[in-house]
């Protein structure tokens, strides 16, 4: 290697470092809504871990001399018809909603990431196999998908997941599938596949950290919406079964009594709602302070 | 300038056909012919320029010759080896010695990837370098080259600006001591005043380096073509149609179009410009996709003949390596 | 004599995040009629601003301060922007080309809607007779069978042809004064040729001036008769067109005429502007160019940013304390 030459750009002449974080957080963290979903997610975590440190009764513990009790000290939302607390069942059904909603996005994220990165970048006949496959299944409704898996495989946690994870793949695949075909246009791929770098490499280095940003939006505001479909199955029966508690059967189960014990529907509803709402309020947030395009305007 | 005898590359009547698809079964329906016979011969340190309009294959042929495609038909003779044919897999040597400036500061450099990784990366896939010590004290080096402070090494891309981002590009492209350098319109994004300072950077790499650098250098701009090159080809849909020394095509251009391109460029004095004579074309480019039979210029060319709507004009020595291929020139 | 425009000490600041930035930071002007000028500098320089500002079209976060317009002898600073009266002048009595002509034509209208719309408006066309002059304009601009493409849209043009349509556009009312911002850079070099001797070509036949804003100092030489030279903000030389290029005495003039390669001049090593342009937040008090000029002296760090001042030679003021003359001899010896 030859002598250095002199130096053009010295530290101190390039710009100062812009902080990208900050700015992140000035940005996500300036509208005041962003905070009230931010709460409602921590306290959906904290119970969802705490959970039976937190709630006073068991979720399945029956005391049918309690039948249909009003609020008071001992049941702070009353009970159901069988004598079991609503608070505690609200509480585990937190821990539910939570596990099916994390495990169905990671799950459908991986395996929409995957093909739909593979679609994007090969292009040609594997990109129309996938991709047509994935617009088949987008065909359906996501919650109609969901019900006739759920029909096929059975109730239960697990079959839930599968059921909500597969309803949930197309919408990963399409919005990789697009990032990668827009990011593979940049010049900087050309200019990996220029120095000899693998398919591979560019694919793992460059392109899928390039697809991150709208894929944690996805992932975030796509919770919500798995949480919705899990309490909509649970609602119709063939999603979560006891002794597993979930929200949505709890609503089901309260509505009958909705003229008298209103509360036994109302509590989990609007959990269910908060939770959805808030996750769609930082999927939006994020978006927003993600999007060089809008970044700057708050 | 440094300048051996010895060809570095030999290009033999080059040929890029883009297919033109439509439908699901993605049927060829037109050919696109980006470039279509292009011959000519590179020496060992020398600079060629290659300039055209947009559409007129300049940038495909250096892809060609980079291999980022695999070209239609024809010869890429690089170091005495034809590449024009040769496999994906045996293609990552190829890709040690020949190296790409591009256009665009912006696009061209990964946003995730900090400065001294994008720098490096060629040798990580080369495994040039023994151990992080080696790759850290080689990619230092680079910065130092091209005019970076190696403290600069930490920062993302959208902290420099346009001129220190083509730097950056540039550092990339030396990592890994290549013997020809592709620059693809590496000013024509920069401002005026930036131009000046990485055209220097070029044509001081070159007397630098250890290994002798050999450039071909694309551009639109006639002006930094002429500057920086040592022979230039001029391109017009996808063939060359004039290729001689900078000196002798601005005294004695006699391609037609060579004529309206120099004239086209105005030289930044009103005394001069007052003088000059203006030869404006008629019409557009048309498109290769449909080019015109015969002389691709004739409809456009002031002093076309019949004749020159039939016969496809070839390129021929005018005496002292000034090629031609025109034949009422 | 009236100038047709003077623009007088015009400031124009953009409220950022980073700070107050000040593009276009006490810029005066004119242009007299059938005269074309040329506003040359660098991206950033706030020589488009400039042009904006005269045309009321600066929208938020930018606002214009301070300053005169002084047009057939009223200042249209004091139109509302949105007024009826900034209306009739923009388009009709000032009208603008601009660098990229997609964006600027509608992509869901035809030619004839587009150019039929301003000539009603501001000329009291009726229907036909407006379609029959938006055809005639297109024949003057050298676009082929001009009835028949009267009712295509934008996007059945090529690049040269929309910037044709847009000339066309901007003649339709008979302007006195046509802007072009950066008109051809987009385009190749043989259609930049064609259209820069259009666009002059028609400014003579309907006696209208024009200012050609750009950053290619070869296209001013070659059209231009006053030139503004514009860094950071303020013009730092004017002059004639051949006094500036004879005897250029800005620094950053003299920095640009030797960093861009010529085509009439062989091996000559450039010579760059070292350093980059400056960061329009946060500006010193002093010259704003003195972090990249070669002849700075002390005078230059402890004074203020100089005022333009009178130099020899026809109309020709620059924005310097130093004598570069003096000073090149001093090192030519």
């Amino acid at each position: 290697m030859p002598e250095a030459k002199v130096i053009v750009a010295k530290e101190a002449d390039v710009e100062p470092r812009i902080n990208e974080w900050k700015r992140f957080c000035r940005v996500f963290l300036a509208r005041k809504i962003i905070w009230l979903a931010l709460f409602v997610i921590a306290l959906l975590l904290f119970t969802a871990v705490f959970g039976p440190w937190l709630a006073p009764y068991k979720p399945n513990e029956q005391n049918l001399a309690d039948s249909m009790a009003p609020p008071s000290r001992k049941h702070l939302l009353g009970t159901d018809r069988l004598g079991i607390d609503t608070f505690s069942r609200l509480i585990y059904g937190a821990r539910t909603a939570l596990i099916v909603g994390v495990a169905t996005s990671f799950t459908s994220a991986i395996v929409g990431t995957l093909l739909g990165m593979v679609a994007g970048f090969m292009g040609g006949v594997v990109n129309t196999v996938i991709m047509r496959f994935m617009d088949a299944l987008m065909g359906f409704p996501m919650i109609v998908l969901a019900l006739l898996l759920a029909g096929v495989l059975g109730s239960g946690m697990l079959n839930i997941i599968i059921a909500l994870t597969v309803a949930n793949v197309p919408g990963y695949t399409r919005l990789m599938c697009g990032m990668t075909l827009s990011v593979k246009e940049n010049d900087y791929i050309m200019a990996q596949r220029s120095i000899g770098s693998s398919s591979f490499r560019i694919l793992a280095k460059h392109i899928f950290p390039n697809t991150l940003q709208p894929m944690v939006v996805m992932l975030t505001t796509s919770l919500g919406g798995i949480i919705l479909a899990e309490a909509s199955l649970s609602f119709l029966g063939i999603g979560i079964v006891p002794p597993d508690v979930a929200w949505g059967s709890m609503v089901a189960d309260g509505y009958k009594y909705l003229q008298t014990n209103p509360i036994l529907s109302f509590a989990p509803g609007i959990c269910i709602m908060l939770v959805v709402f808030s996750f769609n309020i930082i999927g939006d947030g994020l978006r927003d302070a993600l999007d060089p395009r809008l970044r700057g305007t708050l | 300038m440094s300048q051996s005898n010895e060809i570095i590359l030999k290009v033999n009547d080059l040929k890029m056909y883009f297919p033109v698809t439509r439908g699901l079964l993605r049927k060829k329906v037109a050919e696109i012919k980006a470039v279509d016979g292009v011959s000519f011969e590179l020496k060992k340190g020398e600079t060629l320029g290659l300039v055209g309009e947009s559409g007129c294959g300049k940038t495909t042929v250096g892809r060609c010759v980079s291999r980022l495609y695999q070209p239609t038909g024809g010869e890429i003779i690089f170091e005495g080896e034809d590449i024009a044919a040769l496999p994906e897999k045996d293609l990552k040597r190829i890709r040690r010695k020949v190296s790409l400036i591009f256009q665009d500061p912006y696009s061209s450099l990964d946003p995730r990837q900090s400065a001294g990784s994008i720098v490096g990366e060629p040798l990580i896939v080369h495994k040039i370098t023994k151990d992080k010590i080696d790759y850290h004290r080689r990619v230092e080096t680079l910065f130092q080259l091209v005019g970076l402070d190696p403290a600069l090494m930490n920062r993302y891309p959208h902290e420099f600006s346009g001129g220190q981002r083509q730097r950056i590009g540039i550092a990339r492209s030396l990592a890994s001591n290549p013997s020809l350098i592709i620059c693809d319109e590496p000013v024509s994004a920069l401002d005026v005043s930036i131009q000046a300072q990485i055209i220097n950077l070029l044509l001081d790499l070159k007397e630098a380096g250890e290994t002798e650098l050999t450039y071909i250098f694309i551009a639109h701009d006639l002006s930094v073509v002429k500057h920086i090159s040592d022979r230039v080809a001029v391109m017009y849909l996808g063939r060359i149609v004039e290729l001689t020394t900078p000196q002798e095509l601005y005294e004695n251009p006699l391609h037609p179009y060579t004529q309206a391109l120099l004239s086209a460029v105005p030289v930044p004095d009103p005394e001069i410009e007052e003088k000059r004579e203006r030869i404006i074309l008629e019409g557009e480019v048309p498109s290769p996709l449909n080019p015109p039979s015969g002389c691709a210029l004739h409809q456009r060319c002031p002093i076309a003949k019949p004749e020159c709507r039939e016969v496809i004009p070839p390129l021929s020595d005018r005496g002292g390596g000034h090629l031609v291929a025109c034949i009422r020139a | 004599m009236e100038r047709l425009l003077e623009v007088k000490d015009l400031k124009t600041y953009f409220n950022t995040d980073d700070g107050l930035l000040k593009a276009v930071d006490g810029v005066s002007f004119y242009v007299d009629e059938q005269e074309i000028i040329g506003v040359v500098g660098e991206s950033g320089c706030g020589k488009t601003v400039t042009q904006l500002s005269v045309m009321q079209l600066i929208a938020r976060p930018g606002k214009i301060v301070g300053g005169e317009v002084i047009f057939e002898g009223r200042d249209i600073l004091k139109y509302k922007p949105h007024g009826e009266e900034m209306r009739a002048i923009r388009g009709g009595k000032i009208a603008m080309i601009f660098q990229e002509p997609m964006t600027s034509l509608n992509p869901v209208l035809t030619l004839n809607q587009q150019l039929s719309e301003s000539l009603m408006l501001h000329l009291k066309m009726n229907k036909e007779d407006a379609r029959k002059r938006a055809i005639e304009l297109l024949r003057l601009v050298g676009i082929p069978s001009p009835e028949a493409r009267i009712d295509d849209y934008p996007h059945q043009f090529s690049g040269g042809m929309r910037q044709r349509v847009m000339i066309a556009m901007g003649l339709s009312c008979n302007p006195k004064i046509l802007i072009a911002d950066e008109p051809t850079t987009a385009l190749d070099v043989t259609t930049q040729a064609q259209l820069l001797e259009l666009m002059t070509e028609m400014v003579e036949r309907f006696r209208s001036s024009l200012i050609i804003v750009t950053h290619n100092l070869g296209v001013v030489a070659r059209y231009a008769k006053r030139i503004y030279i514009m860094y950071a903000g303020k013009i730092v030389e004017e002059g004639t067109c051949k006094e500036i290029f004879k005897h250029p005495r800005h620094p950053y003039t003299i920095g640009l005429l030797n960093s861009v390669p010529r085509l009439d001049t062989v091996g000559k090593r450039l010579v760059p502007i070292e350093g980059l342009p400056p960061n329009l937040t946060n500006m010193p008090d002093y010259c704003a160019f003195l972090p990249r000029c070669p002849y700075k002296t002390e005078k230059c760090r402890t004074s203020p940013m100089p005022d333009l001042r009178d130099v020899p030679g026809e109309g020709h003021r620059v924005r310097c304390y130093v004598d570069i003359a003096e000073v090149d001899n001093v090192t030519v010896k």
